[in-house]
């Protein structure tokens, strides 16, 4: 699948460490995330997989290190600057308020307007039609797009989550934990939608528990281990009990 | 591949989720209808084709659907101000004193408008104030406007000294029991902010993050909403709306009372739990928190018509909260929304 990624990478880091007073979550990490290509994440609880999201999505700022970004070395004060650039991070509650329809959560924040006489009003059909466009291109297709997403399926969510940030341009996308606590034929569903956003040139950074869904969905695998790169696989290199050995360190 | 997920309990349970949706027009039906035959049964007079008993029930139900907007808004954004009652209090007694000495030097029209404005803007200070603890500082909303509940309360009594303040600028008593080709000027008033409070809440951006804030506070932060202003804000709608209605209650009955709204605030709590909306935010409509008042004002009304013990209206209005949660529960379980985890 590696054929669909560009070389150009969009996302690196070198030397990144990250220490909360004397502990040391994150020790010289070289990362490198190209477009359209989809690296899981692996490693045990600790590991620092969280850690390293944080500072690539702005959370955090690394203690030392660079993160270069389309090229460029940025440093982001913030998630929201981070997003802004279109690092978007796939929280595992979805970030997604149930009670708004599609078109709401999707342009949350950002709404359209229009005018009713002289009065400012949100435009809640094209935001409804845009938010469908947004979700159609990861094939995932609606009947009722007015009612509020709490009514949808768990993968139908994840769709509207992942819509969004292609809606707004993401370049490189974190999804944490995307297939927990869905049920299999979503969790499938999802899978999909990954394998959608690799043909759109996005990048992806995807971590799981879980590894059939790493080698089924991902063109390599970084495995952490108490702060540092244990290893580094592509898929087709790898195999689980490698991988297993990486981080449990044997 | 949509339609191939629509079956048959799903279509069913579609038709029992607009059913339950309609629970409170329902209830308002039925009421009037039961109203309706006790009366010609045991007076053989009409109650509901009734000019004057029309005009009544509206009039009454101005007060809660006042005090319930303001309500309604902070309900869905997923808190609730029990300081509106005593901030009404409040707006009542500033309204008539404040009319009452600017009109004595400046004439009746200046006192009516000094009148009104000090009352609207005393009333955003525990507004502000409100806002600012739960915003801001991230108080509950339940204890914040709990203890916002006894400083309104104690400032609205010490503000008249310990009684009620007496009226003497006709105008604001215009407001309160005048007419305009037939309708109460109360009512006009009421409409007036009913309007202004549904465009707010059903076309605005602060209307759409007040649901947002409701649905879920942490993507709305995400989203890059200023949760914090928009939530200030509406702690001082809640506190206008009742300042609103608390100098129309100093106009009804000619005279700023301190405890004005204090039997309102469950009332106001009432109208909107009845008209549909969750205590754990998120939904709510201004029609449904208004059918939610009418509901109220026809019984407390219609008891009162029907020359039944007042204290039965309590009681009654307190069966109907019940069934309507009842309902919305039922509603839960069968209809199309996810079940606890």
């Amino acid at each position: 699948m590696s054929d669909v990624a560009s070389d150009a990478p969009v996302l690196e880091t070198y030397g990144i460490s990250k220490r909360f007073g004397g502990v040391h979550a994150l020790e010289r990490v070289n990362f490198t995330l190209r477009a359209g290509e989809v690296v899981a994440l692996a490693g045990d609880n600790g590991a620092g997989k969280s850690t390293f999201t944080k500072i690539i999505s702005g959370v955090f700022q690394p203690s030392e290190g660079e993160i270069r970004y389309r090229g460029r070395r940025v440093s982001f004060d913030g998630p929201q600057a981070a997003r802004t650039q279109g690092i978007e991070t796939i929280y595992q509650d979805l970030a997604l308020a149930d009670n708004l329809d599609i078109g709401g959560n999707v342009f949350l924040g950002r709404e359209l307007k229009t005018k009713f006489l002289f009065l400012p009003r949100i435009d809640r059909r094209r935001m409804r039609e845009e938010a469908a466009k947004a979700i159609a291109v990861l094939d995932v297709h609606l009947d009722r797009l007015d009612r509020p997403v709490r009514a949808l399926s768990g993968g139908q969510r994840q769709a509207v989550a992942i819509g969004r940030a292609i809606h707004w341009d993401a370049r490189v996308l974190i999804m944490d934990e995307p297939t927990a606590a869905l049920g299999v034929p979503e969790q499938r569903k999802v899978m999909d939608l990954i394998r959608s956003l690799k043909t759109k040139g996005i990048g992806v950074i995807f971590i799981s528990h879980n590894l059939a869904d790493m080698f089924a969905v991902s063109d390599r695998i970084v495995v952490l281990r108490r702060g540092v790169v244990a290893g580094e696989r592509m898929v087709g290199d790898a195999d689980p009990e490698e991988i297993v050995r990486l981080m449990v360190g044997q | 591949m949509a339609s191939a997920t629509i079956d048959k309990p799903a279509r069913w349970r579609g038709t029992l989720g607009v059913l339950a949706s309609a629970r409170a027009w329902i209830f308002l039906f039925v009421l009037l209808v039961v109203f309706e035959l006790w009366s010609q049964i045991a007076y053989g007079t009409t109650f509901v084709f009734s000019a004057f008993n029309l005009r009544s029930v509206s009039v009454f139900a101005v007060a809660p659907v006042l005090l319930g907007l303001g309500q309604t808004l902070v309900i869905i954004s997923g808190g609730i101000d029990l300081s509106v009652g005593f901030t009404m209090g409040l707006a009542a007694v500033i309204a008539a004193q404040v009319a009452n000495d600017v009109g004595a030097s400046a004439g009746v029209g200046v006192g009516l408008v000094a009148g009104i404005v000090a009352a609207l803007a005393a009333t955003l200070i525990p507004g502000w104030v409100n806002g600012l603890l739960i915003a801001r500082l991230r108080v509950p909303p339940f204890i914040g406007t709990l203890g916002m509940y006894g400083v309104a309360r104690g400032a609205a009594y010490l503000f008249a000294n310990g009684t009620t303040v007496p009226v003497n600028n006709p105008w604001l008593t215009f407001l309160g029991n005048g007419r305009i080709l037939g309708v109460p000027v109360v009512v006009i008033i009421a409409l007036i902010v009913v309007l202004l409070v549904h465009y707010l809440l059903s076309e605005t951006l602060f209307g759409q993050y007040t649901y947002a804030i409701g649905g879920n506070r942490q993507a709305t932060l995400r989203a890059g909403v200023n949760v914090r202003r928009v939530t200030i804000l509406l702690y001082m709608l809640s506190a206008l709306t009742a300042g609103v209605d608390g100098i129309l209650y100093t106009g009804r009955f000619a005279a700023g009372a301190p405890q004005a709204g204090e039997p309102l605030l469950l009332d106001s709590i009432a109208a909107v739990v009845i008209g549909g909306a969750s205590l754990f935010g998120g939904s709510g409509t201004v029609m449904g928190t208004i059918i939610g008042a009418l509901i109220i004002a026809v019984i407390q009304y219609g008891l009162v018509f029907l020359d039944v013990e007042p204290f039965w209206q309590f009681i009654a209005v307190g069966l109907v909260i019940i069934v309507s949660v009842l309902v919305d529960q039922s509603q839960k379980r069968l209809g199309g929304g996810r079940q606890d985890e």
